[in-house]
């Protein structure tokens, strides 16, 4: 179990227990948190669950897959600290992190 | 309909029905919600039933969109394992297979769309299967393993997901189809070709131009099919993947307008009545940058319905126009699909298929219309967007790989 806060565009914060081994998507998805629509479920085939990632937690959530890479690429507002949720897997070792949303998942 | 004790009752809990009940909650709806499925379980994920489920890379916990609590946390009155039977749309009311009437303020029709049944000789045989529940797919996975063979009925995407987890399985597997290849009702020949040779190479045999004329089968099981050419193909076990048919007969005998599904606005609402909503595999829709209304079967589709319908029932804005698009895997190809190859005037053809890693451009005049995105993800992502834009592109440009696809748009 680790708690991730989810932070809305506008600021809102939302902190939730995520259980070890779903994805940070899976996460915000199964607790109805605005923000993230993962159209495809953890596919990684349509980049509407960007978030991103909290700089203290970058080295620990992991690089970017290749597949990630170029779908990130085309979406809007992408950041160094950019990430698909659906990659980034849950562990004990991420109690704590923050992500935030970007304004539109399009 | 804004009101905020308005009662919205969805009919149908699949990924639309649960999408619409979970995103009225989220826009702040205060009214009852009521949500009626016939299945026994909540609302779940569809695609990986083919896929990652069907491979034992995914479990129930994470097939369920919400977890079961989620509902009754949520003041959602979830009532699995019920079907409506009747629409009073003067009383506004439905009547439950459970013998229960409940009235709506507002109604959304998330009733789905069933497998087509091949009506031939054998269809009943144990080990007939479709694949469109999690039921389904839990008959399916106990019958395929090393040293079972597969027959699968329908070269389309559905069957060769199961035909390339058949073979992940261990299993033999046999795809027949009627039409002379592969996907003939939804991709192009170059793509059918890619995927016959794709499949082939990973042991799968096809049967083309290949009518089947009905099952054998030894103590009620099946053990082949039978085919117009006099030969017959022993078999374990049976997928029937030719099809699906709207659930729109509850509409229709409502009196709602129905063409291939019920047929709706931007919003999603009938346009027969204001307070009946259709979204997902039953709405026939207005899709604006092909000019014209069609049904879709697909999850972006289900999950953008339930978006509008939501949003037309708390009176938010209406969700600006999507470009439709779907995945499917197979080993290790992701393809993805933008748009629809409407009024197309020219195929082009980007990148390399033996390299498997290439998209097929459909143009009409020097617009895109739809994307096959094979392992290509930066043409699929950019292809929705020159869909979406209507932006005529460089044809000299966009058949260069060696040229980005942002340059491309540029």
């Amino acid at each position: 179990m680790a708690k991730i806060t989810y932070i809305e565009h506008d600021g809102t914060e939302h902190a939730i227990d995520v259980k070890t081994g779903l994805s940070v998507m899976e996460g915000a998805v199964k607790n109805n948190i605005p923000g993230i629509d993962a159209d495809c479920g953890g596919a990684c085939a349509c980049a509407t669950c960007h978030v991103y990632v909290d700089e203290a937690w970058l080295a620990k959530t992991g690089e970017r897959t290749a597949m990630e890479e170029s779908m990130l690429d085309f979406a809007e507002g992408v950041a160094e600290n950019s990430r698909l949720s659906c990659q980034i897997r849950v562990t004990d070792d991420l109690d704590g992190l923050r992500v935030t949303m970007p304004e539109s998942q399009h | 309909m804004s009101e905020p004790a308005a009662h919205v009752v969805i009919l149908g809990a699949g990924h639309a029905g649960g999408t619409a009940a979970a995103l009225l909650r989220q826009y702040g709806h205060a009214g009852p919600i009521t949500l009626v499925g016939e299945e026994p379980i909540a609302p779940y994920q569809r695609p990986p039933l083919s896929k990652a489920w069907l491979k034992g890379e995914a479990d129930a916990d994470s097939l369920a969109l919400k977890p079961l609590e989620f509902y009754a946390e949520h003041d959602i009155d979830f009532r699995p394992g019920v079907r409506a039977e009747s629409l009073n749309r003067g009383a506004r009311t439905v009547g439950l297979s459970d013998g229960a009437t409940v009235s709506y303020d507002a109604l959304i029709l998330a009733t789905g769309a069933r497998a087509i049944a091949l009506p031939i000789a054998g269809k009943d045989l144990a080990g007939v299967m479709s694949l469109r529940t999690a039921a389904d797919a839990e008959a399916l996975k106990a019958a395929i393993g090393p040293g079972k063979t597969l027959a699968v009925v329908g070269g389309g995407y559905i069957g060769l997901e199961v035909a390339a987890s058949g073979r992940a399985l261990g299993a033999e597997v046999v795809v027949l189809e009627k039409e002379d290849r592969l996907l003939a009702r939804v991709a192009c020949p170059q793509l059918s070709d890619f995927f016959q040779g794709y499949h082939q190479t990973r042991g799968v045999r096809f049967e083309l131009g290949c009518s089947v004329t009905g099952f054998e089968g030894k103590d009620g099981h099946v053990t082949g099919v039978t085919l117009a050419d006099g030969r017959t193909l022993a078999c374990d076990a049976v997928v029937v993947g030719v099809g699906a048919h709207p659930n729109d007969e509850l509409a229709k005998d409502a009196g709602l307008e129905c063409a291939r599904g019920v047929v709706v606005d931007l919003d999603a609402r009938s346009v027969t009545d204001p307070a009946v909503f259709a979204i997902g595999d039953v709405a026939h829709r207005p899709m604006p940058i092909y000019e014209r209304m069609f049904r879709m079967e697909s999850v972006p589709n289900a999950l953008e319905q339930a978006k509008q319908a939501a949003s037309a029932i708390v009176g938010r804005p209406r969700p600006a126009g999507e470009c439709p698009w779907q995945w499917s895997d197979q080993y290790d190809l992701k393809l993805q699909i933008a748009g629809y190859a409407f009024d197309t005037t020219e195929i082009l053809v980007r990148g390399d298929p033996a390299a498997a890693k290439f998209a097929i451009f459909h143009l009409k005049g020097d617009q895109v219309q739809s994307v096959e995105a094979i392992n290509a993800p930066p043409e699929f992502m950019m292809g929705k967007l020159l869909i979406l834009s209507r932006k005529p592109v460089n044809k000299a440009k966009l058949a260069d790989p060696s040229i980005s696809m942002k340059e491309v748009a540029a």
